[in-house]
């Protein structure tokens, strides 16, 4: 339906002036409801229609164009010469110049100029302002601070395992000259967990890189130890889980160089491998719980040069074994060498024995668990530290009773532990909390001088710089941390290596009072038992009745439990006694 | 301009002193009593770095300006005292 409506106008009526009037409403077209339509809608009574009395607004983004400044340095030669002046010119220079010192200003400017100039050229003349006056009270300031200053650690850098499946890093190994490097081993130590996805590689780290390895190592089995050979820093060698002992050349690549032969490798995994000191640099030896000790020389890998078996009976039974978590040989002391078991006995053994029989010269034991770590103090080898269960204790090499000094019993089982090397008395141990304990024997012995939580998963591995200041600490899920250390704990203190000496040979000697005391009340007890064990010789050759037994074991109990407590009583009057001498010295 | 002379032979003879600069607005070494090529290197770098000066202090402070500057180095110490159209460089070393 169109609705149309036409208007006429002349052509010959155009241009005319219009003349408007008033008429009535015309009515053109009406369209009525329609009933059925209306029938498809229904009315809604009220509906909410939002308004706003507010000026239609729109939103426009503006940004100016961002200039691009460079900074650039202007070679500025000569002075800006008007342009009448040709700075060539001498003749026009001059007369430049000439003109210019006849002007007011420069008179007034430079005589001005020339009082203030003249005052601080006097000052220079006067006094040397850069000299040193309080040289030597400045050091005693510096130290002072040192001492006041809390001590703390500080995360430097973490490295994580790349790898999805996380493998413990049961190893560190600080590059030796420069220490930029650390090669840390990874590997799942847990029985039987390791997962077949698991990758077999350690890796370099460039401590300064914490996104990617600065080189990777693939071994044919998860390595469990890893050293850097400290004559040829390019040289790594590692113990690995299925026993044997490979060497890299990082010069070379991640391929191990040579592998030992597995028929003449350790059956378990080798868990500590060592550099030994030699002529050509190419010695080492490895430990394992298969309860041997071997040597190798990398050069020729088929089979180690050398063998030990652990065994204390001096059999070479390997049956009968200690078998052995950790090794320990320090350069200075090339003959002798210690090995730390899972039984918790510390053998110390020597490298020249002819026979196999005379390797091992004695034991110590006082650990109730495996010792994970061990090593000499690097400042007075004849004394060493163990870490092993809850505790760490010093060791005197020639005491073999018991330690000279221990931590107290932690709540967590200690991991790794090692001596600083550039404080005597201070060393470091990582625990299954995942905390690091500093502990400074000449500060305080009953507590660590600091703790610091590392992360949340126990710590595996612990390893010290070579000058103190920085830590790595590897952990269960593979993350090394960076610690650093503050100034107080590893800067020598004056009279250090002196006191730490003294303490040490104070707990020595110490130890070996309370050893003879013990061997001669042994001894007393033994004398006065011995009569009573000829009668209860003639006694069992009779028929013992039940009562009797237990008669005599009751009196056998007493008595121990009275010597225990006579010893317990000296030791407590030995220590009240030292100590009192020691505050005297104090 | 006697007494501007007295002045330069005042300064020039205190101990120490190596060299006096005089230095216009424009960067032009007015008078000096160092060779002609250490003028224009001195005369150009101080330049430059006395408007630094003075606006990185003006800047800090509108109400400031720079009255001094002294900038001392291994061998000699260079003293700059800058005018409104003048720059009076002085190179000394000091007692040592």
């Amino acid at each position: 339906m169109e609705i149309v409506y036409e208007y006429v106008k002349k052509r010959s009526e155009f241009g005319r002036p219009c003349n408007f009037s008033d008429r009535a409403s015309d009515l053109h077209l009406d369209i009525q409801p329609d009933a059925e339509l209306a029938a498809c809608f229904f009315s809604l009574d009220s509906r909410d229609v939002g308004m706003q009395c507010a000026a239609d607004m729109s939103e426009n983004e503006v940004n100016t164009v961002r200039i691009e400044s460079e900074s650039r340095g202007i070679n500025h030669t000569e002075g800006g010469w008007p342009n009448n002046v040709n700075p060539q010119e001498i003749e026009h220079t001059m007369r430049f110049r000439k003109k210019v010192e006849k002007d007011e200003n420069y008179i007034k400017a430079i005589l001005k100029l020339g009082i203030q100039m003249e005052h601080s050229i006097k000052q220079n003349n006067a006094i040397d302002i850069y000299q040193e006056y309080f040289g030597e009270g400045e050091e005693e300031e510096e130290e002072m601070a040192d001492a006041k200053e809390q001590p703390a650690a500080k995360t430097i850098n973490v490295f994580r395992d790349p790898n999805e499946v996380k493998r413990t890093a049961s190893s560190l190994s600080w590059h030796p000259d420069g220490n930029h490097k650390l090669a840390v081993a990874y590997s799942s130590l847990e029985f039987q967990r390791a997962s077949k996805s698991m990758n077999f590689d350690s890796y370099i780290w460039d401590i300064e890189n914490r996104n990617w390895p600065d080189l990777t190592l693939k071994p044919v089995s998860p390595l469990v130890s890893l050293e850097y050979n400290p004559k040829d820093s390019h040289i790594l060698l590692g113990g690995s889980y299925n026993g044997q002992i490979a060497y890299w050349d990082t010069r070379k690549g991640g391929q191990p160089v040579e592998m030992s032969a597995i028929e003449h490798s350790h059956r378990d995994p080798a868990y500590k491998v060592i550099w030994l000191q030699s002529k050509t640099g190419t010695d080492a030896f490895s430990t394992s719980t298969d309860g041997q000790v071997l040597w190798w020389d990398i050069r020729n890998m088929n089979e180690p040069t050398e063998r030990l078996v652990l065994d204390p009976s001096k059999k070479e039974n390997l049956d009968n074994a200690l078998t052995a978590v950790c090794l320990e040989f320090e350069t200075t002391m090339p003959t002798k060498f210690m090995v730390g078991t899972e039984q918790g006995l510390v053998i110390s053994c020597n490298r020249k024995a002819k026979t196999p029989a005379e390797k091992i010269v004695c034991t110590y034991s006082s650990h109730q668990g495996p010792i994970y770590a061990l090593q000499r103090n690097p400042f007075f080898p004849k004394y060493f530290l163990t870490v092993a269960d809850w505790t760490a204790r010093i060791w005197s090499e020639d005491i073999k009773e018991s330690s000279i000094m221990s931590t107290t019993f932690d709540m967590t089982y200690l991991m790794d532990g090692c001596w600083s090397p550039v404080r005597p008395a201070v060393f470091f141990t990582a625990k299954k909390d995942g905390t690091v304990d500093v502990w400074d024997f000449l500060f305080k012995q009953n507590d660590p001088t600091l703790t610091v939580k590392v992360c949340d998963e126990a710590l595996c591995s612990l390893r010290v710089q070579s000058n103190g200041r920085l830590l790595a600490c590897g952990s269960h899920v593979g993350t090394a941390t960076l610690l650093e250390i503050s100034p107080g704990l590893y800067t020598l203190q004056r009279n250090e290596k002196a006191l730490a000496n003294e303490m040490f040979e104070r707990e020595t000697r110490r130890e070996k009072i309370l050893e003879g005391r013990l061997r001669e009340m042994r001894l007393k007890e033994r004398s006065r038992s011995e009569p009573g064990k000829e009668e209860e010789a003639q006694d069992l050759e009779g028929e013992e009745s039940p009562e009797e037994l237990i008669a005599r074991a009751e009196k056998d109990f007493f008595q121990i439990v009275e010597a225990e407590m006579k010893k317990w009583k000296n030791e407590t009057e030995k220590q009240k006694g030292k100590d009192v001498s020691e505050q005297k010295k104090c | 301009m006697a007494e501007v002379e007295e002045t330069l032979k005042r300064i020039q003879t205190h101990k120490g002193v190596i060299g006096i600069i005089v230095v216009n607005a424009e960067g032009i070494p007015i008078r000096t009593t160092l060779d002609n090529s250490t003028t224009v290197q001195y005369a150009a770098q101080l330049h430059q770095l006395t408007m630094l000066s003075r606006s990185a202090v003006r800047e800090i402070d509108p109400q400031n300006d720079l009255t001094f500057l002294r900038i001392r180095s291994k061998k000699h110490e260079i003293m700059v005292a800058p005018e409104k159209d003048f720059l009076l460089v002085v190179i000394q070393n000091p007692s040592e």
